[in-house]
């Protein structure tokens, strides 16, 4: 962790850490330390009256039906979410990996949608499925379904749920084909000799070796849906329609900015901060295992 | 070449392709959809093939936005967001590599403490502290500025762990050798350190501008004046409006100019790009 | 130019562990000293103790009269060459060999006029110049590393085992070069080496370490006639001095080796061990091959090794074969278990206390 050869103690390392640490305290912890501190009170919206109740919000929240039911789609819209996302890429990793010619070729089309911003590529999925206007409507209206995620949650939730894993494939197809890359080829030649198929060779030799990347980009994935996808949802459906596509991350938006219940938004900031960091030790804790410094 | 079946080849390049097409389908229909009037943009079915507006659409997005022109072009957002990006993008480099340095060449007291301050700004990104935050920066006049659009997003970690990795590789030697050459401190980080750390510099530029340029929650907290918007967030503006009159072709335009630069920046660095997202997230 | 003196150091780590035990060594100006020894024995330590990289735990260092533990390296006027080279990657040849004076407000004409003597010196190129570190050889990288240290012009150079990662044709090559620069210039230098050839082709004298302490301090050929110990006495030399437990005869005219095999000792000197165990110790080419049958040493052939100038023949003497091994000229051929009649000179005897492991003298 700190080089073998080093410089002795003095002010200069001081001086050095100064900016980042500043900016930390004052943007970040001091910050979280209020979330928490004000989690523990009631206010009324016009600051007048505040009053200490301990953990009385985070107990009306866990019995808050809405809260709850936010709690259970944010999980599901990260299921789904990651699950499309990193299936669909596995899928082109896999066969990115496999051919010879033109690999990085794909690479370079495949992965410009990280560049896009969550809103924006809301902004593109509801274009496209616009229940009067879009091209996909059009087409899904000719085979016979009318689409409208306005008035439908299920389809909102759809609308969301695709425009966000669209996002996210290049992302993951760029660490999957990463990972598949360097599994060193002896393995799968000795794979072949034996007489595994590709599809068998897949699943028994590269998938395996491939887990930690797997695991890592899981939980990246998980950290998206939860926490990256606020633009989608405001910009497309507001959470809507009828809480349908309400996200945990939104909802601390919408109580506190909009609805201006601070107690009650700080407690799911507390919530929110909670999951981060599980997910965060988890992550390294797994990883760090397999990581070396040369 | 593992085995020559070609009917392999063949299906793993016909899926390739067809999940280029399915990722590349919004972008190509929301090009076509900034190249054509707005009347055009509202029958079905809208069309599937580029019109001859663009540049009409690019004139009116830019200066006069939606409404028939009847507010602020989005040339100024495009301006603040580019502002937002360089400035994030360049003010954590320059704070990351500054700790990094510091941790890993010195040993002072409390020096795992201000590892470990650092390691918790990975854990708290803005979505969870957005109201404390915001009261922070309100309470420092920083509203409704660039400032206060890209310090608070400056100092989380990922920047500074990557630098940190990168230093860890250096030989010890070359900081013996800079010793006896002469060199203190502050001259091995300038004359030493930096230039064997250009290309990890460069990598993470493209990665931080992308992120200051995507930046949606934030902005949208602490601007309220018009001036100072982003792009990304005059889109969703855009849309609010559409829910009356839709002009999509204005929106879609829009929307292009929020796309273009990061995906440029993209491709033209690819190399550095892929590079600084593996090495980010070791 | 300058003179380096060591007294007593020490150095014990943090850890507790005691790295060097009291070296005391005199390094005169213009001289080249090379510490010896095998891995872990503290020679690298050492050195870096009189470069500054690592501190005294007790004892000084002086560099012509001045003490110096409390200086950085920078201002103790010495130059290192490093065993992995530590040429900064981003900066070119040139650049290289400039940074230490740049550092030090040389003007550029000056940096100039020197980096171009040192290139001269040691044959690099003006087009080398001009190149990057991974655009050149192991040798040439080795060169520059040189030139880095030379064009400082300091008061001693010290050299890390700057050989150890080149071929061995190269290594000859380099050594030779070495020591013909040393010699040009005149500088004190300190070298560290785990390889006894090295050591001896290029030091003036010799410091060989045993973990952490001086096991013998002198020329080549000292280490080489009256090695110290029994250390010093198995690590010079190759191939190594073969040992036996022995014993001297009652007049100490004779020592006994077991199994009933008898050398001569000279006369006078060691009258005063009669009756003691020893270790004794005779290098390969001290051994030689005599044609009277009448001795009573005889070598039973095991192994024969042909290097092409010499022939090394490895053997066992008497019944409790104790292993010898002897070095003819030329190519020479015997069978497995052929009996050879062997001999040596009384003067060219070592004996050793098998509890100190000291000479006897």
């Amino acid at each position: 962790m700190l080089k073998k050869v080093h410089f002795g103690p003095s002010y200069l390392p001081y001086l050095l850490v100064l900016p980042q640490i500043l900016i930390t305290l004052v943007f970040f912890i001091w910050p979280a330390g209020h979330a928490l501190y004000q989690s523990l009170l009631i206010q009324d919206a016009f600051g007048l009256r505040t009053e200490f109740v301990w953990f009385e919000n985070f107990e009306v929240l866990f019995e808050d039906e809405h809260y709850l039911g936010t709690f259970k789609r944010t999980v599901f819209f990260s299921v789904l979410v990651a699950g499309i996302s990193m299936g669909f890429s596995l899928m082109l990793a896999a066969m990115a990996d496999r051919i010879v010619k033109g690999a990085m070729a794909y690479r370079t089309l495949l992965i410009w949608p990280y560049a896009v911003a969550p809103v924006v590529a809301g902004a593109l999925w509801v274009f496209m499925l616009d229940p009067t206007l879009g091209i996909l409507t059009y087409g899904l209206s000719a085979m016979g379904y009318e689409w409208n995620h306005k008035l439908n949650g299920n389809e909102a939730m759809t609308l969301v749920v695709i425009a966000s894993a669209w996002k996210q494939v290049a992302y993951n197809f760029l660490f999957f084909l990463a990972a598949m890359q360097s599994i060193p080829k002896s393995l799968i030649e000795a794979a072949a000799i034996d007489g595994a198929g590709p599809v068998r060779r897949f699943w028994s030799i590269i998938f395996p070796l491939i887990s930690p990347t797997t695991f890592f980009l899981l939980v990246v994935n998980i950290v998206y849906a939860f926490f990256e996808t606020f633009g989608i949802i405001h910009a497309i459906t507001q959470g809507g329609p009828a809480k349908a596509t309400e996200i945990l991350v939104y909802k601390v938006y919408n109580d506190g900015f909009v609805g201006l219940d601070l107690g009650g938004s700080a407690a799911q900031s507390v919530i929110l901060m909670a999951i981060v960091i599980g997910l965060t030790v988890i992550q390294f804790r797994y990883v760090e295992k397999k990581v070396e410094y040369s | 070449m593992i085995e020559n079946r070609p009917a392999v080849t063949f299906v793993s390049h016909s899926m390739l392709i067809a999940g280029i097409v399915i990722i590349a389908l919004p972008i190509w229909i929301t090009f076509v959809a900034a190249t054509h009037d707005a009347v055009r943009m509202t029958q079905i079915p809208l069309p599937l093939l580029p019109g001859d507006q663009f540049f009409a659409n690019l004139n009116q997005a830019l200066n006069h936005g939606i409404d028939g022109g009847a507010n602020q072009g989005v040339g100024m957002m495009l301006f603040n967001s580019l502002m937002m990006a360089m400035m994030i993008a360049v003010g954590k480099i320059a704070i990351s590599l500054l700790s990094a340095f510091a941790i890993v060449y010195f040993r002072f007291p409390f020096r795992m403490g201000f590892f470990w301050m650092i390691f918790i700004t990975l854990m708290l990104p803005v979505e969870v502290r957005i109201i404390p935050t915001f009261e922070v920066v309100a309470n420092l006049n920083m509203l409704n500025t660039y400032w206060g659009l890209s310090i608070p997003l400056i100092a989380s970690a990922t920047a500074t762990f990557m630098f940190r990795q990168t230093f860890l590789t250096i030989p010890d030697e070359l900081l013996e050798a800079a010793r006896i050459d002469g060199a203190g401190p502050m001259r091995f980080f300038i004359d030493i350190l930096l230039p064997m750390s250009r290309t990890n510099i460069a990598a993470l530029f493209v990665i931080l501008f992308i992120y200051g340029w995507n930046q949606y929650l934030w902005p949208l907290l602490i601007t309220t004046d018009q001036s100072m918007f982003t792009i990304v967030m005059a889109i969703k503006q855009m849309l609010e409006a559409a829910e009356q009159s839709p002009e999509w072709n204005i929106i879609m335009m829009t929307t292009l100019l929020a796309m273009l630069p990061p995906i440029v920046v993209v491709i033209m660095m690819q190399k550095l790009f892929v590079k600084g997202l593996t090495e980010t997230e070791k | 130019m300058a003179t380096v003196r060591l007294e007593n150091i020490e150095k014990t780590y943090l850890n507790g562990f005691k790295a060097i035990h009291g070296v005391d060594v005199d390094i005169t100006d213009g001289e080249f000293i090379v510490l010896v020894g095998p891995s872990g024995c503290g020679k690298s330590t050492l050195m870096r103790m009189i470069a500054g990289l690592e501190s005294v735990t007790a004892g000084n260092i002086s560099i012509d009269g001045r003490v110096v533990n409390q200086l950085e390296p920078a201002d103790r006027d010495i130059a290192m060459v490093f065993q992995n080279y530590a040429l900064y990657p981003h900066m070119n040849v040139f650049d290289n060999m400039a940074y230490g004076l740049k550092i030090r407000g040389l003007p550029k004409a000056d940096i100039q006029q020197r980096v171009n003597k040192a290139a001269a010196i040691l044959e690099l190129t003006q087009d080398q110049l001009t190149r990057k570190p991974r655009q050149l050889s192991g040798g040439q990288r080795q060169r520059v590393a040189m030139g880095r240290a030379i064009v400082r012009e300091p008061s001693v150079f010290l050299f890390d085992e700057p050989l150890s990662n080149l071929d061995a044709k190269l290594r000859v090559q380099m050594r030779i070069e070495i020591k013909l620069l040393q010699e040009q210039l005149g500088t004190t230098s300190v070298y560290v080496t785990h390889d006894q050839v090295e050591a001896m082709t290029l030091g003036h004298r010799l410091v060989v370490l045993n973990q952490g302490q001086v096991e013998q301090l002198g020329t080549p050929i000292e280490l080489y006639q009256r090695p110290a110990s029994l250390f010093v006495a198995g690590f010079i030399g190759s191939p190594s001095m073969s040992f036996a437990p022995a014993k001297i005869n009652s007049d100490g005219s004779g020592v006994d080796l077991r199994g009933g095999v008898c050398f001569d000792l000279p006369v006078d000197v060691h009258a005063r061990h009669a009756n003691r165990e020893v270790v004794l110790g005779i290098r390969p080419e001290d051994l030689i091959l005599v044609d009277d049958g009448a001795s009573n040493r005889n070598l039973t052939v095991r192994l024969v090794e042909q290097l092409g100038a010499d022939t090394l023949v490895h053997g066992h003497f008497g019944e409790d074969q104790t292993d010898m091994t002897i070095r003819l000229a030329g190519t020479r051929n015997f069978n497995a278990d052929e009996i050879l009649a062997i001999s040596v000179e009384p003067e060219k005897i070592h004996l050793f206390d098998p509890a100190t492991e000291k000479r006897l003298e």
